[in-house]
């Protein structure tokens, strides 16, 4: 049942994800942070099959740390996806495959450039503007998917937005899953990446 | 007394020194010599030669490959392009092997190497012959010219102990000493390709042992951006040497040539 969002804009990505911890239908949790710090300029929105996700995050997080460590500089957001999906396809041909679906968006500080990527638990990535996962998607994608026709001034997504735009659009989506799905997320964790790094943000 | 340390490359002898590898960095300072010089656009390799004679069949260095005779200056990767001093036959295995270790990060961060990690890589190889038992050290020390977007344009320096340093221009192999010396007369910060070729090409015709540069003693390669901005590693052809050695004025005088335009 977990929803992220995700989406680019002029020099950020920002992530989202609700924050609930279900079992079965029963709540066990209203603030779980579901969105990883993994560098100074990465995050990473995990969700799906309860316990891989957290493990399997928490295995990238102290990977992609001990690369640091060891060679003094961070993976960019491109290499870190690349070897993070890399990581999961070869989960998935093994005994006992992990099974989490992922965002990953980044600023790469040697290019300027802020990267978001689409990752599922099948191995699958791309590179996009914005991006969801769960049921959320079903009704966020067609509704960022839209061009700025009719109503000029809106905030329909716009990768060269500033950040208070961006997190306009994103306040759409969250309304458009709170207004039409059944059981809606009462909590979202917003978390922003660019120049200066990440911060969360109170929405 | 010395010589009871010598056999091994692992023992101390009591003065605290390991003499083969002492030996190696010997036997690199009588190999042809190669020079790197690092511009803000753009890094220039250029290595002597020390085997050539009129019976040597070069024909196949002429066209083959990506271009040059493949002897001593060697692309790693497409960001990097190495020069070699030292055993001919122990510098294509770590060639080869440092060229296996860019692609298996190609393959796992599906991005160029980035230089100093290759260098590193090279290193840790050499240093475990200092360390554990073998007969000896590798006998080469690299230049490595190179490009990432993590500090752009590189040139690295390793030796056969397994250290690896920096640098803005240096030298390997014989008279390695005039030609730093030379190069730290004539450098200067900010200095561009085309400045830096030229500062190559001089430097290298006043160190060699040879009166005269042609495409049989040199080879010679550029690293720089190409329109897309990314890395291009160019090893010059026999020919292209000769063209760039004429627009120069550092080529073979051909004497009556010479005389007539005189």
């Amino acid at each position: 049942m977990d929803i992220s969002f995700a989406l680019t804009g002029k020099g950020y990505v920002i992530l989202a994800s609700d924050t609930t911890a279900a079992r079965s239908i029963v709540k066990m949790k209203v603030d779980e942070d579901k969105i990883k710090v993994l560098s100074p300029h990465l995050l990473m929105a995990y969700s799906g099959e309860p316990g891989d996700t957290v493990q399997f995050a928490e295995y990238i997080e102290r990977n992609i740390r001990l690369y640091q460590i060891r060679n003094t500089y961070a993976l960019r957001p491109p290499s870190a996806a690349s070897w993070i999906r890399r990581t999961l396809a070869d989960s998935l041909r093994s005994r006992k495959p992990y099974a989490v679906n992922l965002l990953i968006g980044g600023y790469d500080t040697s290019t300027h450039q802020p990267h978001l990527y689409w990752v599922d638990y099948l191995g699958t990535m791309s590179e996009v503007p914005f991006a969801a996962h769960g049921y959320g998607a079903y009704f966020a994608l067609s509704l960022l998917d839209r061009e700025d026709g009719l109503m000029s001034g809106s905030s329909y997504h716009d990768p060269e937005a500033p950040l208070e735009e961006g997190l306009k659009t994103l306040r759409r989506c969250l309304d458009e899953v709170a207004k039409r799905l059944v059981v809606t997320p009462e909590k979202y964790k917003v978390k922003v990446v660019d120049k200066d790094g990440v911060r969360e943000i109170e929405i | 007394m010395a010589r009871r340390y010598d056999s091994r490359t692992t023992i101390f002898s009591p003065e605290g020194r390991l003499y083969q590898i002492e030996y190696a960095m010997e036997a690199i300072s009588h190999a042809g010599s190669v020079l790197g010089v690092l511009s803000k656009d753009g890094v220039v390799l250029a290595a002597e030669k020390k085997v050539t004679g009129k019976l040597l069949d070069m024909s196949g260095s002429k066209e083959g490959g990506y271009g040059g005779s493949g002897e001593k200056i060697f692309l790693l990767n497409s960001n990097v392009v190495a020069g070699v001093a030292g055993i001919t036959a122990d510098a294509n295995s770590l060639v080869n092997y440092a060229r296996q270790a860019a692609q298996r990060h190609l393959y796992m961060y599906n991005e160029d190497i980035p230089v100093e990690l290759l260098a590193q890589r090279l290193c840790d190889l050499k240093q475990g012959y200092t360390q554990y038992g073998g007969l000896r050290p590798f006998g080469v020390s690299l230049l490595y010219a190179g490009y990432d977007p993590h500090y752009q344009f590189q040139l690295y320096h390793s030796d056969p102990s397994g250290n690896y340093s920096g640098w803005k221009a240096t030298c390997i192999g014989a008279n390695n000493g005039t030609a730093t010396s030379l190069l730290k007369q004539e450098y200067k910060e900010d200095i561009s390709v085309e400045d830096a070729i030229e500062l190559v090409l001089r430097t290298m015709s006043k160190t060699m042992d040879s009166t005269t540069l042609g495409s049989e003693k040199l080879e010679f390669a550029t690293l720089t951006l190409d329109a897309n901005k990314q890395p291009k590693a160019k090893i010059y052809k026999p020919a292209e040497i000769d063209a760039l050695l004429q627009k120069h004025g550092l080529a073979k005088k051909d004497e009556d040539t010479d005389m007539a335009s005189a």
